[in-house]
């Protein structure tokens, strides 16, 4: 069996600073991570190969420094890493995007063997889209099964698979056919801690890094700032409210003449919810 | 979206020389505004309608039409559905109705969809971002190959007819304008609860316009299996809750909090949690408020603990009435919240849920009304 992880290095978001005059994001000493929601489907392939056996291979289309996010699936024990770097995707879009990783994966396939499942996490964490595994799989003509949150069964011989979908009202059971792209939900995982083997072996693994020719891609007006037909025209950073909240003062009173006041307060900007809250006598 | 792997820094704020407009010849004629009206399991998800609510007033300054479209098995759902897109103020609706569509999978929505569009051209189509929106929205685009912006916050048309469609990324730190400058139709997904809802009007049915499906069951790989419906588990009702109690990494300890979860009981409320709380395992991610969780538009929200990151502000500013209970008068949610007490949630939760048991109680009702 062989598996590909798409994953992502992108700012730790919790430290995002914004540049007051600029509004360009500050990286400069901010830490990278692998996508969160990217380890869930990292786990989930490798769990799948310790109990199938074959291979997986992890991809990630990005800077040079993204090799740092490769490294780190190696050492979580993907057994290879694909680096598809190229100043030509810079300023791609979600289509752009899934266009050049397509093409990685294609070219994936015939290297090093056709995959099974290509894996994305469900979203990324600094560009919150969840569109670039449904490109994928389209570009690919993958199956395609989002918001994975179980892989029930998978039969290699049969080509089958069977898995849990989370929608709007609940779970989607569905069964399918490989090969498929799944998105992978949060939680759905514990994350494993990588062997000191895994450790030993990610130092010393060579990572494949392949440029867009490398990776097969002939048509360049189909990457980058080209091959986006969106454009970001502005950045800004959202207005900030001009008046704080109204404190209720909080100093020598005691706790119920506090819950008292505030409740006043609430029922006078909402007489409305007076009559409205319900009171639940079992409380 | 155009903030991706290896784009060092985002584009400057001002306007770039990269923006040409040139919409190729046969996009030309692409006119009207769609609204993918989702019904699933017989039921039309809101935020269809909160959608037509704001295709609505795109379509009125663009001077065209504003569709519905209607995609499932036939039956009554899909009437009632076409009903409905009318009642929030479709003139026009698009039917496709088949065996094939009676619950979602992505291969036959995605060739009745794009098969629609290629058909009859929209200029602007808006898809909710729900999990089947999202699912739905991404292989359209990609199959006609065009713009898809995910989870707008704002939908507004400029001098040129253009579609300028603004999102937070960067978890909401930044926001962003964007534009599908050659391509159509121009598609957009918003978050539930992040449009208001339009009034409904009994407006008699109009124009509908069927259309087939030229898909076959055999060629469908995907087969549905059951479906577990949440009625069944302890998922929420967070986004549609008329009242919202949140907790936050304030509350200390996941036993403290129970003290969010009695003040909901006692007044009718759902309650939910910061991003912080669901990373350490204390609630279940359903129940996340915030740019990666739910989106809530409550008529009361009382934030308890709750420090007001920018991520968890994205998802709370459409709540009519914002509590925030915190020990830091220097917390940012101050910043947006309508009222403040800087106090310990902790302690004061007992207190707050006592108050409100005794004023809510039917006996002390009584008094009031006497």
């Amino acid at each position: 069996m062989h598996v590909v992880v798409c994953i992502k290095q992108v700012p730790d978001s919790a430290q995002i600073r914004v540049h007051p005059v600029t509004n360009t994001i500050m990286r400069q000493g901010v830490p990278t991570i692998i996508n969160p929601y990217d380890l869930f489907a990292l786990e989930e392939a490798l769990r799948l190969r310790d109990v199938h056996g074959g291979e997986v291979t992890a991809l990630t289309m990005g800077p040079p420094m993204a090799e740092d996010s490769l490294r780190k699936a190696l050492t979580y024990g993907a057994d290879r890493a694909v680096l598809l770097t190229d100043r030509y995707f810079a300023g791609s879009d979600t289509l752009a995007t899934s266009f050049a990783l397509s093409q990685a994966i294609a070219k994936i396939g015939e290297t090093f063997g056709a995959p099974d499942i290509v894996f994305t996490g469900k979203q990324t964490i600094d560009g919150d889209t969840a569109q670039v595994g449904p490109g994928i799989a389209k570009r690919l003509d993958l199956l395609q099964l989002t918001y994975v949150s179980k892989i029930s069964s998978l039969d290699l011989d049969a080509r089958e698979i069977k898995v849990d979908r989370r929608s709007e009202g609940g779970i989607q059971m569905l069964h399918g056919k490989l090969p498929c792209l799944i998105t992978m939900l949060e939680g759905t995982n514990e994350i494993r801690r990588g062997s000191l083997d895994d450790a030993l072996r990610a130092a010393r693994s060579q990572i494949v890094k392949w440029s867009a020719a490398d990776a097969g891609i002939e048509d360049l007006s189909k990457c980058g700032l080209r091959g986006s037909p969106t454009v970001v025209k502005r950045v800004f950073a959202p207005t900030a409210r001009t008046e704080k909240a109204e404190q209720i003062t909080t100093t020598d009173k005691a706790l119920g003449d506090l819950a008292d006041e505030l409740i006043v307060e609430i029922f006078a900007r909402q007489p409305a919810l007076e009559h409205e809250l319900a009171f639940d006598a079992s409380a | 979206m155009t903030l991706t792997a290896n784009q060092e820094t985002p584009p400057p704020a001002v306007g770039r020389a990269g923006l040409k407009k040139e919409l190729p010849e046969q996009f030309k004629d692409y006119r009207h505004v769609w609204v993918f009206i989702e019904v699933e399991r017989e039921n039309v998800h809101p935020v269809s309608f909160e959608l037509l609510g704001e295709g609505r007033k795109l379509a009125d300054k663009l001077g065209v039409k504003l569709a519905g479209v209607v995609l499932g098995p036939p039956g009554d759902a899909t009437q009632h559905a076409i009903a409905e897109a009318f009642a929030y103020g479709a003139d026009v609706a698009y039917l496709v109705e088949d065996p094939l569509l009676e619950d979602y999978r992505n291969e036959p929505f995605t060739k009745a969809l794009t098969n629609l569009v290629a058909t009859y051209q929209p200029e602007i189509l808006l898809l909710g971002a729900t999990t089947l929106g999202r699912d739905l929205a991404g292989s359209v685009a990609t199959t006609l190959l065009t713009g898809l912006t995910a989870d707008c916050t704002e939908l507004d048309v400029d001098a040129d007819g253009s579609l300028a469609a603004t999102r937070p990324t960067f978890g909401g730190s930044l926001l962003c304008t964007i534009y599908t400058l050659n391509c159509r139709p121009q598609m957009a997904t918003v978050r539930p609860r992040v449009m208001a809802m339009p009034q409904r009007m009994n407006k008699p049915v109009g124009c509908v316009i069927q259309h087939g499906v030229p898909m076959l069951e055999e060629e469908i790989v995907t087969k549905v299996l059951g479906f577990l419906s949440d009625v069944q588990s302890t998922n929420s009702n967070l986004a549609y809750a008329d009242v919202v109690v949140g907790g936050g990494l304030g509350l200390g300890t996941s036993e403290n909090l129970k003290l969010v979860k009695n003040l909901a009981r006692v007044i009718g409320a759902e309650y939910g949690c910061s991003r912080p709380l669901v990373q350490k395992g204390w609630m279940p991610a359903d129940r996340q408020i915030g740019q990666t969780g739910k989106t809530i538009r409550p008529k009361l929200y009382i934030a308890a603990g709750i420090s007001g990151a920018i991520q968890h502000r994205v998802g709370v500013g459409g709540a009519d009435l914002i509590v925030a209970i915190n020990t830091d008068p220097n917390a940012p949610i101050f910043d947006f919240a309508h009222v403040g007490v800087v106090t310990d949630a902790i302690r004061f939760l007992p207190a707050l849920t006592d108050v409100f048991t005794q004023r809510l109680s039917p006996h002390s009702r009584d008094k009031l009304a006497n």
